[in-house]
């Protein structure tokens, strides 16, 4: 479904993506971890060309998605994205938040765009909250109506750049229930966290990158009992006992 | 329209007439600016004096004169004020250069009110704590103010202030109502007497322009010398 | 100072209507308020403008903000009044001359407020917006620009209060707004200068500290500080 192709990307001069390549099939749940500066929000953003690339090509489904010309608005309607800061519009009710995208741009009439929304609001658990306003939820909440704001688009990919990190312990929980509710349903997911649970339970496939490489490709139970590459053996001690005896 | 002749801009009696007419403003914003910016200085710690008597007094002439015209401002000190002086001092007031003294005097307490609220915010900008800090140690409210806040309060305000002094450049164009011989005044006096006022308004574009696009550079300059450095 | 307000405060308030043209505090509020309402359409061009990832957009409207912001509103007055008979082809009143400086002004600086209202608003907004395939102009429409006229809202009410000041220029081109009558007042009274003119001063105060007033409760009612640290001063020409 996506493809990276020798992809590479500056930030001025630093080197954020180099030469990474990567295939991703329909229905896959890859999860895409590693220290902080790695690269990996950089590399999923590029998904949804909310960053440019300057060399490669990322393809999805076959359409290169970086080529000058291309409607990419009509592609980002074929990709959800849940970010770390959940991003609900406060402006507009929970309802709406779900309605805007269906009717401005899926040409949905507002009573198709309205059951829509509502059938997702009820799988997220929050049909409930359907008219109050952002600021009246939690954290925990707000990134679910975010992800049923993704869905309401009927995306065949979606993407999520560390949805629990911005939440209380408490509430990861309930947001991270939904995801496997998607993996569940035979959708395609990439993901970008830290919550290695998560990862070992639901994910097909483990993406380690480190200083904008992927270091280390390999199915959970080979990430985590016997990871190969140095630094991600490295990572993994980090996560697993804290290093009290730095600096 | 007659065909723009810039041999009018560059000599002949009016081109003295603007030229004396830069000048005029030039003066008129080089006074503003000297006794302008102590008054603000002075106005700013008022509004934050430990004292609400001090305070409110602050208070009261920011909202006062930032609430009237610059126009209604010269007007009064032109008109009004002497009234209110014996005959005498009148007369010798109104035979010498009066226009250009009421002028400074309003516009100079209307910079001020401005100029101390740009203060007033970039000394809020500083945290408190190093207020508290400098008075812990021993300073008293003006030493604390003059040796610890004042001094990083600076960086910040320049720019602000500095966004000011193009508004009040641009303001003594005002100073024209009460006859004052700036640059409006003359080009309006240029306009009558040949009835060709583009010259004459372009050169005073041009000297506005010139005076505002200076003070950007100036900020631009100084915001890079001395960046604002925060924590 | 009493008697002064007794027998000329119609006079002060509307000049010579119905017998003449509008005047006074009336005319001065109207000539502010129909300022601002024109100068809306042309602010929001010119925020959008500026905040637009279109050079050819941007820099025309950044050139436009120098050169505005740079020269006296009377000098702008000055060239309308002097030099729109010639392009139109008949002598334009005093009362649309005004109208068309201040809004020329106002849209420059209202430009400028529409400018910070946008900038404030949290990228991540635009992001999400555009993540979920929005095209620019739907997520400025939907997303961005209610958010951020929200925030405009004291600003906008700050620039008001400028205005308001700025039409006391048209004394200097004969209009006949409230500083104009006051000058009218005192000739014909003559021995009150001071009085006159601190009624005058007093007018205005009341007009603009009110509507300053309203601002300040307007920002607290919304919650947020505006960025502008102070709001008159910040609100543009001090005229």
């Amino acid at each position: 479904m996506i493809e990276f192709n020798n992809v590479n990307k500056w930030y001025g001069k630093y080197h954020a993506l180099i030469d990474v390549s990567e295939k991703i099939g329909k229905g896959e749940v890859v999860v895409v971890c590693g220290p902080s500066g790695s690269g990996k929000s950089t590399l999923i953003r590029t998904i949804n060309r909310l960053e440019a690339i300057d060399s490669g090509s990322i393809t999805f489904d076959g359409e290169d998605i970086h080529a000058p010309g291309v409607d990419i608005n009509r592609l980002r309607s074929r990709i959800g994205f849940v970010f770390q800061q959940f991003n609900l519009f406060p402006h507009l009710t929970v309802l709406r938040n779900c309605t805007l995208a269906p009717q401005a741009v899926g040409g949905l009439s507002p009573a198709q765009a309205r059951d829509k929304a509502m059938a997702l609001l009820e799988r997220v658990g929050l049909a409930h909250k359907a008219d109050a306003w952002p600021s009246e939820l939690s954290g925990g909440q707000q990134q679910r109506v975010a992800i049923a704001r993704a869905l309401a688009m009927a995306p065949p990919l979606m993407l999520f750049d560390e949805p629990t990190s911005a939440l209380d312990p408490e509430m990861v929980g309930e947001v991270l229930l939904v995801m496997r509710d998607l993996v569940r349903d035979g959708m395609t997911l990439v993901v970008v966290t830290h919550e290695m649970g998560f990862a070992r339970d639901v994910a097909h496939r483990i993406l380690f990158m480190d200083q904008g490489r992927i270091l280390e490709r390999a199915t959970p139970r080979e990430f985590f009992d016997h990871p190969q590459h140095p630094r991600a053996r490295q990572f993994l001690a980090d996560i697993r006992t804290p290093n009290t005896a730095a600096d | 329209m007659p065909g723009f002749d810039l041999a009018l801009l560059l000599h002949g009696q009016y081109h003295e007439w603007l030229v004396a007419g830069l000048l005029v403003s030039l003066k008129l914003a080089g006074v503003v600016l000297a006794c302008a910016l102590p008054l603000a200085i002075v106005i700013a710690l008022l509004r934050l004096a430990p004292h609400r008597a001090l305070r409110a007094i602050g208070a009261t002439y920011v909202e006062v004169i930032r609430n009237v015209p610059l126009l209604a401002h010269l007007l009064f000190w032109y008109f009004g004020a002497p009234e209110l002086l014996p005959d005498a001092v009148k007369e010798k007031l109104y035979a010498g250069n009066f226009e250009f003294i009421a002028a400074a005097i309003a516009l100079t307490l209307y910079a001020a009110a401005f100029m101390a609220e740009n203060i007033r915010s970039g000394i809020r900008a500083i945290p408190a704590v190093q207020f508290e800090a400098g008075r812990a140690l021993g300073l008293s409210f003006l030493g604390a103010m003059r040796r610890v806040v004042l001094p990083q309060a600076l960086r910040v305000t320049v720019p602000p202030l500095l966004s000011q002094a193009i508004i009040f450049w641009n303001d003594t164009s005002v100073a024209t109502v009460i006859g004052v011989g700036e640059m409006m005044y003359q080009g309006a006096r240029v306009e009558t007497a040949s009835f060709r006022s583009a010259e004459a308004f372009v050169f005073i574009t041009a000297a506005y322009l010139a005076g505002s696009l200076s003070l950007t550079a100036l900020g631009a300059w100084v915001q890079r010398r001395w960046p604002v450095r925060t924590f | 100072m009493i008697d002064l307000i007794h027998t000329y405060w119609l006079y002060f308030l509307v000049g010579q209507y119905p017998q003449g043209p509008l005047g006074g505090v009336a005319l001065t509020v109207l000539l502010a308020g129909f300022a601002l309402l024109l100068s809306m359409p042309f602010g929001l061009a010119m925020g959008l403008a500026r905040t637009s990832g279109r050079r050819a957009l941007r820099w025309p409207a950044t050139g436009l903000v120098y050169l505005v912001r740079g020269i006296p509103l009377l000098l702008v007055v000055f060239w309308t009044y002097f030099f729109l008979p010639s392009v139109t082809g008949h002598k334009t009143d005093q009362f649309n001359t005004m109208l068309i400086a201040l809004v020329v002004f106002d849209s420059v600086y209202l430009g400028e407020i529409v400018r910070a209202g946008i900038q404030g608003v949290p990228s991540g907004q635009y992001e999400s917006a555009r993540a979920l395939g929005l095209g620019h102009g739907r997520a400025m429409r939907s997303v961005i620009l209610p958010q951020a006229l929200r925030s405009m809202l004291p600003s906008l009410v700050n620039q008001f209060v400028s205005t308001i000041k700025a039409t006391s220029l048209g004394y200097i081109i004969g209009l006949t707004d409230t500083s104009f009558i006051a000058t009218q007042i005192n000739t014909q009274v003559f021995t009150k200068a001071p009085q006159v003119y601190l009624l005058l001063s007093l007018t205005y105060f009341i007009l603009c500290f009110g509507l300053s007033r309203f601002a300040f409760a307007l920002e607290r009612r919304l919650g947020r500080r505006t960025s502008s640290p102070s709001p008159a001063a910040a609100a543009g020409p001090a005229a």
